[in-house]
């Protein structure tokens, strides 16, 4: 009798567990890969560690805190390594709904990797999704900074250069009227000390000609 | 007392702004390019001015990738989450994530010519600073200009050198120099081998574009011309060449990475669906272990097959891309895989940006010296402020070209702004130098100048080799346009991933057609108005007389 039930246990177990089987999710992982020289070796207390870090990860979820590791069943353990895996409620007749073992492997997916020092690619659940981690989300692009510190670099450069031509072309004007300024000074004195014969009205000063002071205009 | 016209501070400056002119973007894509293919009046001021107003763009790209440069991981190496975080984009998953950079991030491009799109405001700003970066480099004229060349010549050099050191260390390398310099013999006997030659160092020297002809003029009437145009001649070629060996190392090495990662996606593929011991597959065994497999278990296999790569290190070396390309997409791609990739990023991009502005600067020099130099217009405004207007006029034009659809128009002007019509001013150049002015006077003017007799080497060719080849030149572009039909561009298709190709639509055709038009026909009008003022001048005086 208690060697039927024995059987019969089996048997079930055996259904639950299947590849392909309702709820069941298909494992993979790549030890050499992820590890190289340091890969250690599956072996049975390996699978017992994973049983283990699957009933933690459905402990997690409300309502099935009282999950132990003999509801965690494995089967068609591979060279690969891959196995297939189910999780049961405690009576071992039905399985968990897909659904809740996937939401609990995805919350404690980073858990698990450490345990096996492995990372979501190479201990991968198939049909269970990892949340890729998101992207580092500045306030500021990075780029901007750079771009603002360079654009105003160039616009004081342009700025100065403008301004020092500017410069450059007020002094030349202010140089060249003055050298006519004093060449005409020469001039001045020369007619002066001839004595202008056309000036010989008395000695009015012409009004027609500007006086010196007003040749420059004043800044 | 008449302005002296400004001067080069020393005869070094004219040489290397016309290395830096010469040296441009060509060199460093598209030479290498043919390369791996092939086993390279007012009518210039017409042809510089379509160019400057594109030409930009470039540079604004290149400050674009130069300031994403400093991040960590670079942007274009990994691709951005999906919506709900379980996957990458998926656009970036059907294409590669360079390459997505490239068309999404960076262009925004838009699936075909038609749809235009917004003007992209990150791109337009890269492109003012651009214009502004070129504009203090004229600002001065010669007296600016001369200073800058010095470093937008060597700079590039350097880092060619850094380059070439860690290229040749690269993994793979080797593998990019061999096919580089085995030519491929059948193609040496196509013909259009050789004018892709021939019109490759035409338009890396920068001919016809009266940037020469600009620099020149500020030289000293004794300067020895002859002397300085071997020397600009032979390190434009030489540089194209060692631009090729830096570039075809890293191809090998870009070649070699993408062959290797291939190669385990299949092994990885197969270890997966036999679930065969992990590590068990090695690209050496991989060949046996699938004969051995197709074999052992053929249903699974014949199920796996389809998905099965077939990998080959030659189809990854032949993937030949050329022009904005190479430059953007290939490169970052193989920068991406380096170690302390950031440097790396850093140091290329800016030696892409040296090279374009020191183009640039020649490209302006031809549009800003008959400006500056016609009485009608510098005796109004000074220097400065025709520069300046000259670089916000190009710079509003260039705003088409940060449009989504910016860079197919890119491509139209890249290809038909300034073939046809430099070929015509080169000839129409030659000819009239050699057959109207008199090639006797030439060498006369030539003997006052530098003092010495012009050889025999340079007449023939000048009178005889060189309007030879340029017209038969003429005549192939000409018979290729009109054979090829209807003109077809490559639009980026989002869904898959990839280039696909599509008719231009008419009113592309126009502007096409306006653009090789405006600059072919200025010459012809020229000449012809010339002709007509003459006419009535001598109707003029012929009463009087």
């Amino acid at each position: 009798m208690l060697w039927l039930l024995f059987l019969l246990v089996t048997a079930s177990h055996a259904q639950l567990c299947q590849p392909g089987a309702e709820n069941a999710f298909k494992v993979r992982l790549s030890i050499k890969a992820a590890l190289g020289k340091k890969a250690y070796a599956w072996d049975i207390n390996e699978e017992y560690l994973f049983r283990a870090m699957v009933a933690f990860s459905m402990r997690k979820i409300p309502k099935r805190e009282a999950t132990e590791i003999a509801h965690v069943l494995l089967c068609n353990v591979t060279q690969r390594v891959s196995f297939w895996f189910v999780v049961t409620d405690p009576s071992k007749n039905h399985t968990i709904p897909a659904a809740e073992v996937q939401s609990a492997i995805r919350m404690s997916r980073n858990r698990i990797n450490n345990a096996f020092s492995l990372n979501d690619q190479t201990l991968e659940f198939l049909r269970i999704p990892s949340t890729l981690a998101p992207p580092v989300d500045e306030s500021v692009p990075a780029w901007i900074i750079i771009f603002g510190v360079i654009f105003c670099i160039v616009i004081v450069a342009i700025s100065l250069l403008v301004l020092s031509g500017i410069w450059q072309s007020r002094r030349k004007k202010t140089e060249t009227s003055e050298v006519i300024d004093s060449e005409d000074k020469c001039e001045h004195m020369i007619t002066m000390e001839n004595g202008n014969p056309l000036d010989e009205k008395g000695g009015h000063v012409n009004d027609a000609f500007m006086s010196e002071d007003e040749r420059l205009t004043p800044l | 007392m008449e302005k002296e016209r400004p001067q080069w501070d020393n005869p070094l400056q004219f040489v290397f702004a016309c290395i830096s002119y010469a040296v441009g973007l060509g060199n460093v894509w598209r030479f290498p390019y043919l390369c791996q293919l092939y086993g390279g009046g007012v009518a210039s001021v017409v042809v510089s001015f379509f160019l400057s107003m594109y030409y930009n763009v470039v540079n604004a790209w290149g400050f674009w990738y130069l300031f994403h440069s400093f991040q960590n991981p670079l942007p274009w190496s990994v691709c951005p989450l999906n919506s709900n975080r379980t996957g990458y984009d998926e656009e970036c998953e059907a294409a590669s994530s360079t390459q997505y950079f490239w068309y999404r991030k960076t262009l925004n491009i838009s699936p075909s010519i038609q749809e235009s799109g917004a003007v992209q405001w990150e791109l337009a700003l890269c492109l003012i600073l651009a214009w502004l970066m070129v504009y203090l480099c004229i600002l001065r004229g010669t007296e600016s200009t001369g200073k800058v060349v010095y470093f937008t010549a060597l700079l590039p050099y350097c880092v060619l050198i850094i380059y070439l050191g860690r290229g040749l260390t690269l993994r793979g390398a080797t593998n990019g120099l061999i096919y580089m310099f085995t030519p491929k013999v059948e193609q040496l006997a196509n013909p259009k081998t050789w004018i892709n030659a021939a019109t490759q160092i035409f338009f890396s020297l920068g001919l016809g574009f009266g940037s020469l002809i600009a620099f020149a003029s500020y030289n000293k009437p004794s300067n020895d011309c002859q002397k300085h145009a071997i020397i600009v001649s032979l390190i434009n070629s030489a540089t194209s060449i060692f631009a090729s060996i830096v570039t075809f190392s890293i191809y090998g090495f870009k070649a070699t990475f993408n062959y290797e990662s291939c190669l385990d996606k299949v092994i990885l593929l197969l270890t997966n669906s036999f679930d065969l011991e992990d590590g068990s597959l090695t690209a050496s065994n991989l060949e046996e272990m699938k004969d051995y497999l197709a074999s052992t278990y053929p249903s699974k296999y014949s199920e796996v097959f389809p998905s099965i790569k077939n990998c080959s290190l030659e189809s990854e070396l032949d993937t030949a891309v050329q022009g904005t390309g190479l430059a953007f997409i290939v490169y970052s791609e193989a920068i991406k895989n380096m170690e302390v990739s950031q440097l790396w990023s850093v140091l290329y991009f800016f030696m892409l940006l040296m090279l374009g502005i020191g183009s640039m600067l020649g490209n302006t020099a031809a549009i800003l010296t008959p400006l500056t130099d016609s009485k009608v217009i510098s005796s109004h405004l000074p220097k400065e402020v025709i520069s300046g207007l000259v670089c916000l006029i190009n710079c509003a034009v260039g705003m088409v070209f940060t449009m989504e659809a910016g860079n197919y128009w890119f491509d139209i002007f890249n290809d038909y702004a300034a073939t046809l019509s430099l070929l015509l001013i080169v000839l129409v150049e030659t000819i009239a130098l050699c057959y109207v002015y008199g090639l006797r006077r030439f060498e006369s003017d030539l003997k006052a100048m530098t003092g010495r007799a012009l050889s025999w080497y340079w007449k023939v060719l000048w009178a005889g080799v060189s309007p030879l080849l340029i017209v038969s030149l003429f005549a192939f572009y000409l018979s290729d346009y009109i054979l090829t039909g209807t003109l077809q561009y490559q639009a980026w298709d989002a869904s898959q991933g990839q280039l696909v190709t599509k008719d231009y639509p008419t009113y592309a055709l126009a502007v096409i057609g306006l653009l090789v038009a405006s600059s072919t026909m200025c010459i012809p009008l020229g000449a012809l108005g010339i002709f007509i003022m003459r006419h009535l001048k001598r109707a003029d005086t012929a009463p009087v007389a």
